[in-house]
């Protein structure tokens, strides 16, 4: 298992050595030490890896990752996972904002709280937040699920496209075109998979509540212009 | 003793012209906003009003056919392992598929791999057609994001991060719901025809500390091979410059309020931004003061017409310009050869600028396939070659005629201003005197 320390080797050298790793590469267990909230780290992975950091890293961890599945023992700055395409990024303590924002596909898994604007414009990411969520997260999301075991922050889901939200807890305001919708068993079998991957027992779907778009900022009218 | 009253001739309000009615109207009756395509219409100090002085006695030209006069450029030269060369300072500005038709990127690409120089996608992502037709294509990172990727990040040759558009700094994008075809759609995850905002502000940073950081994600991503540009509206040209630089940037984009845009509203057009020309000195001022002139290099757009534009542009500080409206114009664009079809949509050649409606009768900013198969690329393509090829001769002989063997040489103390205006914004002398308003006699 390569173990690399990043307070000796350049964050360069870690970034490049993941990049580099060949189809089929029997290094697939990686660690890093020491990030000290350092940017960047583990991002771009296009390899089937596990990549387990230990302690707390700064901006745009995991940024768009695909296959690897990478693991934050600690707390994580603004944007992790961004734009990530597929994989898993999980993160042991709490994030900043725009945690998962644009991402793609893959899963992004929260233990702790995630800060505001959590799926921002996600696009097929699935996000699942074990605490609470900051304000204007899924801010016009696309699609994909977040869902969260705690409360949601002012405005959740404003502007939001096709995403569909499923809060636990208590959600403070809804946004701009954003309903409570019924949660039907289509819904109820998803949220279901969602709690599974993700590694959560104990928790029913029945628990959640699901939000989503009403659909009417989807086409230009000028009586809803307060709405924009 | 009877009075006669000689009529007065009708008169119009200045202030409450012609246009300025009908804009009411059309509000009145509609109930939205004018959204249109194409840059600031009003009339605006601008390149024509710079002249060049040419050699005389105190400075002796080139021989045209003999003497080289340079004009390749390269970008990125500050932290990019891999810049780009390009043989004319002249590339294709950012307009998206989407905004585009297929066919239209393509024939962008062609054009511009025959004069050598490079293209760039826009919102909505890359398409394989685009890429497989520009050799040297920038990659456009949006706050939409759409069809955001690393493989294309990958397989860009440099990333440009757009901040604003001159346009309409400080806002987003819209895609009306009859542009939407489902590839559009697949390509944005988004369903078919509905309008589509882009927001105006990116997802993931706020302010040039956080672009820093998500310039080194770029960056180590693509594992520092890409150059990377940051284009920014004309709105405060000397600091968002300072800013850009700092950032990280190895390539600025300036683009004027004459800049073109596919839809925006036109209260913002018209009236939000700096003309281009009160854009570039400030911008050369924030790479001299930092030391960082010829070392970040900038790119002007907004109102590029022809060589003399480029030539102006480059006296003034710019490494390159880069065309939007004017690449759309060569390909067939707005053609009065087409007058019937324009009339029949209520306009007249060389007025057309709804081009958020995709019924484009040139087959250019449409997404219909029928009407996009008017255009046939490859002919479009070496129009656009063409005239990138006589813009650059332009160019080349107005820089030998000023003595200089790069166009890269033309320089400030080659030109005079027609208006104390444009004297004030390219801080040259006003026409025959030696006053530069603003720095005294
Ligand atoms: C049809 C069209 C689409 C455009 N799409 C984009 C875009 O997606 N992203 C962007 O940064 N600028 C876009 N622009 C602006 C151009 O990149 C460029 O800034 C502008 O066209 C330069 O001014 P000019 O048209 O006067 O040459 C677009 C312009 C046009 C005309």
């Amino acid at each position: 298992m390569p173990a690399i320390d990043l307070s000796t080797t350049p964050l360069r050298a870690l970034n490049q050595s993941l990049h580099a790793l060949a189809e089929g590469s029997s290094e697939t267990e990686w660690e890093v030490l020491n990030p000290d909230g350092r940017h960047a780290v583990a991002v771009g992975i296009d390899a089937p890896v596990s990549v387990d950091i230990r302690g707390p890293v700064g901006y745009y961890c995991g940024g768009m990752n695909k296959q690897a599945t990478v693991t934050v023992h600690g707390s994580a700055g603004p944007g992790v996972a961004e734009n990530m395409m597929s994989g898993k990024v999980v993160i042991k303590g709490d994030v900043s904002q725009y945690a998962g924002a644009t991402g793609r596909g893959g899963m992004l898994v929260v233990e702790g709280n995630a800060a505001s604007r959590c799926g921002i414009s996600m696009k097929g990411i699935d996000i699942v937040v074990k605490g609470s969520i900051g304000h204007m997260s899924a801010f016009m999301a696309q699609t994909g699920n977040l869902v969260v075991l705690g409360d949601a922050g002012d405005a959740l889901g404003d502007s939001i496209y096709e995403a569909r939200l499923f809060v636990r807890g208590n959600v403070q305001s809804l946004g701009a075109d954003c309903v409570q919708k019924e949660m039907r068993d289509e819904h109820l079998e998803l949220l279901e998979d969602l709690l599974q991957r993700s590694g959560i027992t104990g928790v029913k779907p029945s628990e959640f509540r699901r939000y989503g778009s009403a659909r009417k900022l989807y086409n230009f009218n000028i009586d809803n212009a307060d709405a924009y | 003793m009877s009075y006669h009253n000689p009529p007065t001739t009708p008169r119009k309000s200045a202030t409450f012209d012609d246009y300025t009615l009908s804009e009411i109207r059309r509000a009145a009756t509609t109930g939205i906003y004018d959204i249109r395509g194409a840059g600031a219409k009003r009339k605006l100090p601008h390149f024509d009003d710079l002249l060049f002085l040419g050699a005389s006695m105190s400075r002796y030209p080139l021989e045209g056919y003999r003497e080289k006069c340079s004009t390749e450029v390269v970008l990125g030269t500050r932290f990019a392992k891999k810049p780009i060369h390009l043989k004319i300072p002249i590339t294709i500005a950012g307009m998206s598929f989407g905004a585009l038709s297929g066919n239209a990127k393509e024939a962008l690409g062609r054009g511009a791999n025959i004069a050598g120089t490079s293209t760039t996608t826009g919102d909505g992502g890359m398409t394989p057609e685009e890429r497989g037709h520009s050799k040297t294509l920038v990659y456009q990172y949006l706050p939409s994001r759409y069809g955001m990727n690393p493989d294309d990040l990958r397989k860009a040759d440099a990333i440009e991060i757009v901040v604003g558009q001159g346009a309409k700094p400080g806002g987003g994008g819209m895609l009306l719901g009859q542009k939407i075809s489902d590839r559009v759609a697949e390509m944005r995850t988004l369903p078919k025809g509905i309008d589509q905002r882009s927001a105006c502000r990116h997802p993931d940073w706020t302010g040039p500390d956080d672009l820093e950081i998500k310039i080194l994600e770029l960056r180590e991503i693509t594992d520092w091979e890409k150059p990377i540009y940051i284009k920014v509206g004309g709105a405060r040209p000397y600091y968002d410059v300072a800013l850009a630089v700092k950032a990280g940037a190895d390539v600025v984009v300036v683009d004027g309020m004459q800049g073109g845009t596919a839809a925006t509203q036109e209260v913002f057009i018209e009236h939000v931004g700096q003309p281009t020309l009160a854009c570039i000195r400030p911008a050369v001022q924030a790479l001299q003061d930092l030391g960082m002139h010829r070392k970040v290099q900038l790119i002007v757009s907004g109102g590029i017409r022809n060589g003399a534009d480029v030539a102006k542009a480059l006296a003034l500080g710019a490494d390159a310009v880069a065309i939007g409206s004017a690449a759309l114009v060569a390909l067939g664009d707005n053609d009065p050869a087409l007058e019937s079809e324009y009339q029949a949509l209520g306009t007249t050649a060389g007025a057309y600028d709804d081009w958020h409606e995709g019924r484009d009768p040139a087959g250019i900013t449409t997404q219909d396939p029928k009407l996009a198969t008017r255009l046939d690329a490859e002919l479009a393509g070496r129009r656009l070659a063409n005239y990138l090829k006589v813009m650059t001769l332009e160019a080349q002989t107005i820089a030998r005629a000023c003595g200089h063997n790069h166009v890269h040489n033309l320089e400030p103390e080659d030109l005079c201003a027609l208006t104390i205006e444009a004297a004030a914004m390219a801080r040259v002398p006003l026409a025959g005197t030696n006053w530069i308003p603003g720095q005294g006699f």
